[in-house]
């Protein structure tokens, strides 16, 4: 049964390990994934502690439904205080390792302390062994990967590693699997790093029952049936999520040059279609991968057709990779793209978060605030992928005085740098925005500021409010579980709905990363997904939990609360630039130079702007600083934390 | 007329194109919900190997062979085919679990399932193998055992005219 998974607690300080069973009651208020794992953290992390020291606790896990048949339920969620911003560190990534980790008997690890040397976790079928990663230190992170499976002589283990980015302790280092597949934001790499954990390896043959075979596997059709059928996710299945940043520079919506213009011009070569002409050249018609269980298959394979790197195999890259490496440095070359993609993948860093720092390090180079003093030389100018690759090396091996400063992520290295280099800084919490220009969406920016994790796209972005989709459509997506009969607008440049919209997918994409299925599978770019309707049910089949539509609904409110109460317990203020729910000043003073006819000349309207947070804190039971009314905590049950039952 | 021997229709077969497969091991994990009523690789009948630093995956599964080396091989004779189906099948009744069977095949497709002490092989669902059902890619694919040759001939035919037609083009370009 899924629900006899355990949770497992290991202090790497002392070496003791300790086995648990999880129980119904907490099942039923935070489910799994994410959403227990906030529990865990508001429980076992003290107040103020340094996030890469011994006191900051790293949660792994996987969701309730993990290896189930409720399609993609592959994805591991990563928890810990962020060394990054300071406040909720938290990540999640598909691929399967999660699924390995469930038959091996476990769906979270709770770690704690810091080895005293390298180590890395070996789980097999309900055991957990700490063992010497002398001889992992330093590797890859596909390399750590298949020396595990050397070392142990399997070759289905499946491991979460960290690349020379963790070990080096940069602020945004990934948590990794397979060739690509990244815990990315945040800084949950680096959290692993100071612990001097190198990987957590599972291998599994212990049977999930399921609740309802039958049942699970006629549903789990329907299931794939209807998001497959969805236009998205075949144009996601062909073209992967390069074709989002393609779609979004048409008509405006890409910050370029950092933040300068919100388009990227003459770029054919980095389109979609060229990422996979590329493909079909040098993998062949059928390119694409997915991660365990699922009918999309977003992921491109490719190799790289030209330069001192031409032939080395990898897998992407995603619109992030675009953003980053292209559009905000303003580099359009095919090679440069593909190869920075690589070297990210390879030592495990954030490639949204590294080429963004960078992208701004070039503004600041612009303006005259770094010199080549600082740079070492390095002429740090927009549109030099020699300068993009070179930092990267940099960054992720702490090397010269700007590679040390930018591996700090941008709120330290803008107090390093001093002068005004902060204003030009686009984060939030101190985490960097996704390329997505959002100047022109009022709900997307509502998104940004507001998201638990600090600046981000996948935490409550209503995508689909750049459809146009008619009021009833939006009617009826918003309406349920919950009645909800406030105005809706189908205009993505209007303020009015908006506030609800985000706290509605604020709630779904909770209940998502719960449940631990995939995004693609749910209201996230398409309209017609599965929601908390289908996922009462597949709960039911797959693992027996009965839980209402409702009820998955009010878990996930509750799990998102338990992080805002964290990340007000870390100092959370209001319209704190560094730490609160607000944007860089950019967002409201500098009007989009390119675009479409409703986007151009648009800025963020601030007056609407506090608006529409004063009643997203009204959806969301906050009063106007965003701190939780009493009665708010009473009616979720979350009175009495932390209350320490697991 | 009498003596003259027609070549009927021979049923359907699991064919495998591993091309086309992605690598998501959905087949695994239908396999052995269809067949154990839980989700566990180690119960499918079909396995995805990889080769993941080169993005190769390769579902591999009973081939139904006709002249059965486990069939042969064992020694109760326990494993016979079903012409029906065109499927190789095994009577746990008269199996004595010696394993001959998983060391002979040549495809490693025949498990030894070590909680319930049996051998396991693919027997195509009755009819409905659940693996190609759910793989809309269609790595795995469930066709008329005649069709499989001609959809491949169609293949090599194709890429013999496209070279005709480029050589004939070169030709008259030289003109």
């Amino acid at each position: 049964m899924a629900l006899n998974r355990k949770i497992a607690y290991i202090d790497l300080s002392t070496g003791k390990i300790e086995i648990k069973p999880i129980p119904l009651e907490l099942r039923k208020k935070f489910i799994g994934g994410r959403g227990l794992d906030a529990y865990l953290l508001y429980n076992h992390t003290k107040q103020g502690c340094d996030p890469l020291g011994p006191d900051n606790t790293l949660m792994v896990s996987g969701g309730v439904l993990c290896a189930t048949l409720a399609s993609a339920t592959s994805r591991c969620h990563v928890m810990a205080k962020s060394p990054l911003g300071g406040l909720l560190g938290s990540a999640n990534m598909g691929g399967f390792f999660t699924p390995e980790l469930a038959w091996a008997g476990f769906h979270h690890l709770v770690i704690k302390g810091k080895a005293d040397k390298p180590v890395y976790l070996w789980i097999k079928n309900g055991k957990i062994e700490i063992r010497d990663a002398k001889n992992l230190w330093g590797k890859t992170v596909t390399d750590t990967q298949w020396a595990i499976r050397e070392e142990l002589g399997d070759d289905d283990i499946k491991s979460l590693v960290i690349g020379p980015a963790g070990e080096n302790l940069v602020r945004y280092a990934n948590v990794m699997t397979g060739i690509k597949n990244s815990g990315g934001r945040t800084g949950m790499g680096a959290v692993m790093g100071s612990k001097n954990l190198k990987a957590i390896a599972a291998r599994g043959t212990m049977d999930i029952k399921i609740a309802y075979p039958k049942e699970a596997l006629e549903y789990n059709k329907r299931f794939i049936d209807q998001i497959t059928s969805a236009k998205v996710n075949q144009t996601q299945g062909t073209l992967g999520t390069p074709f989002i940043w393609g779609a979004t520079n048409s008509w405006g919506g890409v910050r370029t040059r950092n933040f300068q213009y919100n388009q990227m011009l003459y770029c054919d070569e980095i389109e979609p279609e060229s990422i996979d002409e590329n493909c079909t050249k040098t993998i062949g018609p059928y390119h694409m991968t997915g991660c365990f269980g699922c009918q999309v298959h977003c992921r491109a394979k490719y190799k790289i057709p030209t330069g001192p790197y031409a032939g080395i195999y990898d897998e992407g890259p995603e619109y992030t990779s675009q953003g980053a490496f292209c559009s905000e440095p303003d580099i359009p070359s095919l090679e440069n793209l593909l190869v920075a993609n690589h070297l990210v993948n390879q030592w495990g860093v954030d490639n949204l978060e590294i080429g963004s720092l960078i992208s701004w390090a070039m503004e600041l180079y612009e303006l005259g605030i770094l010199t080549n003093k600082e740079t070492d030389g390095l002429e740090l100018k927009f549109g030099s992928s020699e300068a993009l690759l070179e930092m990267i090396e940099r960054i992720c091996f702490r090397k010269g005085w700007l590679g040390n400063v930018l591996a700090e992520g941008g709120i330290i290295a803008a107090e390093k740098i001093g002068k005004n280099s902060f204003d030009y800084l686009i984060q939030v919490k101190g985490v960097s925005n996704l390329h997505s220009d959002e100047r022109a969406t009022p709900a997307l920016a509502l998104n940004i500021a507001t998201a638990s994790r600090g600046s981000d796209h996948l935490r409550s972005r209503p995508a689909i409010d750049l459809y146009h989709l008619p009021q009833e459509v939006l009617r009826k997506i918003y309406s349920s579980p919950v009645p909800y009969d406030g105005p809706l607008s189908s205009e993505h440049t209007e303020y009015i709905g908006k506030p609800w919209q985000v706290f509605w997918h604020e709630n779904c994409y909770m209940a998502v990363d719960c449940l631990g299925i995939c995004k693609y599978h749910t209201t996230f770019l398409g309209a017609t997904l599965p929601n908390f309707e289908d996922w009462s049910r597949v709960l039911y089949y797959n693992t027996g939990l009965e839980m209402t539509p409702r009820e998955i609904w009010d878990a996930a409110v509750r799990a998102n609360m338990l992080e805002r109460l964290f990340n007000l317990r870390e100092g959370l203020t209001r319209y704190d630039l560094k730490k609160g729910d607000m944007l860089n000043h950019r967002y409201f003073d500098e009007p989009c130079r390119r675009g479409a006819l409703d986007v151009i000349g648009k800025v963020i309207d601030r007056e609407k702007f506090e608006k529409m947070i004063d009643e997203f804190y009204e959806y969301k039971g906050l009063d106007k600083n965003g701190v939780p009314k009493p009665e708010t905590l009473k009616n979720l049950g979350l009175d009495n934390e932390p209350s320490h039952l697991l | 007329m009498k003596g003259e021997k027609s070549m009927e229709p021979m049923g359907k077969v699991l064919t495998i194109n591993p091309e086309r497969c992605t690598g998501c091991r959905l087949c695994e994990q239908v396999c052995s919900v269809f067949h154990d009523g839980v989700s566990n690789p180690a119960r499918s009948r079909i396995k995805i190997v990889k080769w993941e630093s080169e993005g190769i995956y390769v579902p591999m599964s009973c081939q139904q062979c006709q002249d059965a080396p486990c069939m042969i091989v064992c020694p109760v004779k326990a494993i016979s085919r079903d012409e029906s189906l065109n499927r190789v099948m095994v009577n746990h009744n008269i199996c004595i679990g010696c394993r001959s069977c998983v060391t002979v095949c040549p495809f490693g497709a025949m498990g030894f399932n070590v909680i319930d002490r049996k051998n396991f092989k693919c027997d195509l669902c009755d009819g409905d193998p659940q693996c190609v059902r759910f793989c809309e890619i269609k790595a795995v694919d469930y066709v008329d055992a005649d069709q499989v040759a001609i959809a491949k001939k169609r293949a090599a035919a194709e890429k013999i005219t496209a070279a005709q037609r480029q050589a004939i083009a070169l030709a008259s370009e030289s003109h």
